[in-house]
C-alpha cells in the first residue's frame, strides 16, 4: 500500500455544474475516503421570509436551483396554502403537476447530457440537450419562462394552458419519445458506457435505507420510496403509478432510472392531460398565517423527496421557512459510494448522484 | 460503440432542418405569451402604487406629486405580480426582452394630470 494523499476535489471542476468540494484521501488510486465540503453558493434565501409576504416568497423560492424551479414554487405554496387552510382547484392542481412532471423531464435530459459528456460521449450530450430544448421550449410557450416559470402561486396557478396548446404539448412530447428511446437503449446497452458504470460506486438497500437516501439514488438501490405514490394532488388520479427502482445499487442503476423515470413522466404528462377537469385555476387567498400555525410538507423533486416546513406570526411575512432538499440527504450516502472506488471514477460516481448544491446551500 | 449506435440520428440530422436558429441573422419568434418586460399605458395608469407594493424586488417606484412611474428593468425579475395587481390593467407584459444597456438606468414613465388636461 502507498502512503495516504489528500487530493482536493473542486470546487472548480469540469464535471461539476456546480461547486462542491471533496479532499478525497488516496492510496495509490483508491480512494479511502472523501470528505465533502460545501459553503460556496450560500446566498441566505430562508432568511429572506421576513421581509418578503407570503406571495412575494414564492419568487424567492424558485430561485433557490434554476433546474428545481417549478419544483420548490410548487413545494413552497402547498405547505403555505395547508398553513392557511386553501384548498387549490382541480384544475390548478393538474397543471401544476404537468409542469412539474416537464420539469423533471428536462432535468434528467440535463443531467443525462452532463453523465453521457462525463464518459466522452459528445454526441449524446449534443442529442440529451436537444430534446431538452423542446421541453424548454413547451415552458416558454405555456407559462412565458424557459427555466424560472413563476407560474405558481398561493391559491392555485397564474395561467392555464387551453386545448390547442395542451395538444401540441402532447404532439412535442410524442415526437421527442422516439429520439429519446434510441438515445436511451443506446446508454443502456452499450459497452462503453457499462465499462465505467457498472459495479461502480456500489450501495446496497440496507446502506441506502440506514443513509436515508432519497430520489432516484436510493430508487437504484431498490428503495421504493417516492412521494408520488402518496397519491396528493393529480398524482392520485393517476391509473397506476409505481416508483421506478432497480437492485443494481451501482452507476448503471441509477443511470437506468433516471433514464426510465423520462418515459414514466412523458405517460403521467399525457394521461393528466388527457383527464384534466374544466374549472377554475386559482382561488382568492386572503389576510395572513395564523400566529403558531405550522405546516410540512413533501414534494418527489427531479433529485428525491424535498421537505417543507413553514410557521406563521399572524402577519403576511412568516417566522419560519425552512426546506431539506435531496442533495443534503443524499451527500452521506455520495461518501459511502466513493469510499473504496478508483480515483478515475470519482466523477461519475458524483455525477450518478446528481447533486444540487444551489438547492442544498440555499 | 455507442458512436455508431447513434450513427443512424447523427447522420439523419444531417437532412433534417436544423434545430437551431443562425443567430443573430435569424431569430426566434417570441411566443405571445412571453415574459418580456414591463410596460405601462400612462393614460390609464391612476398612480395607486398597488405595483410598488406588490413587487418582491422593490423594482417599481411611484411619485404621485411628480406624477411618475419608475421601474429599474434591471432589479425587476418578469414575474408579473404587478401586471396581475393593477386595478387598471394599465400594466402589461411585452414579449420582447429588455434592450442591451450601457448603463443601468431607471425607465420613468410621466403619467399625465386628468383635471390638467380637463382644464
Amino acid at each position: 500500500m502507498g502512503k495516504a494523499t489528500v487530493i482536493p476535489f473542486g470546487p472548480q471542476h469540469p464535471v461539476l455544474p456546480e461547486p462542491l468540494h471533496l479532499d478525497l484521501v488516496v492510496e495509490d488510486e483508491k480512494v479511502i475516503e472523501a470528505i465533502p465540503q460545501i459553503g460556496f453558493v450560500h446566498r441566505g434565501l430562508e432568511k429572506l421570509v421576513e421581509t418578503r409576504d407570503y406571495n412575494q416568497f414564492i419568487y424567492v423560492a424558485e430561485r433557490i436551483c434554476g433546474i428545481c424551479a417549478m419544483g420548490h414554487s410548487l413545494g413552497y405554496a402547498e405547505t403555505v396554502e395547508s398553513l392557511m387552510g386553501v384548498e387549490v382547484p382541480k384544475r390548478a392542481q393538474y397543471l401544476r403537476v404537468i409542469w412539474h412532471e416537464l420539469s423533471r423531464i428536462h432535468s434528467h435530459l440535463l443531467w443525462l447530457g452532463l453523465a453521457a459528456d462525463a464518459f466522452g460521449f459528445e454526441s449524446m450530450f449534443m442529442h440529451c440537450w436537444r430534446l431538452r430544448e423542446r421541453v424548454l421550449d413547451i415552458f416558454e410557450k405555456t407559462t412565458g419562462g424557459r427555466v424560472i416559470l413563476s407560474v405558481v402561486k398561493v391559491g392555485g396557478v397564474v395561467r392555464d394552458i387551453d386545448d390547442a396548446q395542451m395538444a401540441e404539448v402532447i404532439a412535442t412530447l410524442d415526437g421527442i419519445v422516439d429520439d429519446y428511446t434510441k438515445i436511451m437503449n443506446t446508454l443502456l446497452t452499450d459497452a462503453s458506457v457499462k465499462n465505467r458504470t457498472v459495479d461502480v460506486g456500489y450501495i446496497s438497500h440496507d446502506e441506502a435505507l440506514a443513509l436515508s437516501m432519497v430520489g432516484p439514488f436510493a430508487r437504484a438501490s431498490a428503495v421504493g420510496y417516492d412521494v408520488r405514490s402518496f397519491g396528493r394532488g393529480a398524482y392520485g388520479d393517476l391509473s397506476d403509478f409505481q416508483p421506478i427502482t432497480d437492485d443494481g445499487g451501482d452507476c448503471f442503476a441509477r443511470v437506468k432510472v433516471r433514464c426510465l423515470e423520462v418515459l414514466q413522466s412523458i405517460e403521467i404528462v399525457k394521461e393528466l392531460a388527457a383527464k384534466i377537469p374544466v374549472g377554475d385555476i386559482e382561488v382568492a387567498v386572503k389576510g395572513a398565517p395564523a400566529a403558531g400555525a405550522q405546516a410540512s410538507n413533501v414534494l418527489e423533486q427531479p433529485r428525491g423527496e424535498c421537505y417543507y416546513y413553514a410557521r406563521g406570526n399572524g402577519t403576511k411575512n412568516l417566522e419560519r421557512m425552512r426546506m431539506r432538499t435531496p442533495t443534503s440527504q443524499n451527500l452521506a450516502g455520495m461518501t459511502k459510494a466513493l469510499a473504496g472506488c478508483d480515483l478515475a471514477d470519482v466523477n461519475m460516481i458524483i455525477l450518478t448522484i446528481d447533486p444540487c448544491i444551489s438547492c442544498t446551500e440555499r | 460503440m455507442g458512436s455508431f449506435k447513434l450513427g443512424g440520428m447523427t447522420f439523419g440530422s444531417l437532412f433534417k432542418k436544423p434545430e437551431t436558429v443562425l443567430y443573430p441573422v435569424v431569430t426566434k419568434t417570441a411566443p405571445a405569451g412571453l415574459k418580456g418586460h414591463i410596460v405601462n399605458d400612462a393614460s390609464l395608469c391612476i398612480l395607486c402604487g398597488i405595483c410598488q407594493k406588490t413587487c418582491p424586488c422593490h423594482a417599481i417606484e411611484v411619485d404621485k406629486k411628480a406624477r411618475t412611474w419608475a421601474i429599474d428593468p434591471f432589479r425587476c425579475v418578469q414575474c408579473g405580480s404587478c401586471a396581475r395587481a393593477c386595478p387598471k390593467a394599465c400594466l402589461a407584459m411585452e414579449p420582447t426582452y429588455t434592450p442591451v444597456a450601457a448603463v443601468q438606468a431607471v425607465t420613468v414613465v410621466e403619467v399625465p394630470d386628468p383635471k390638467a388636461a380637463a382644464e
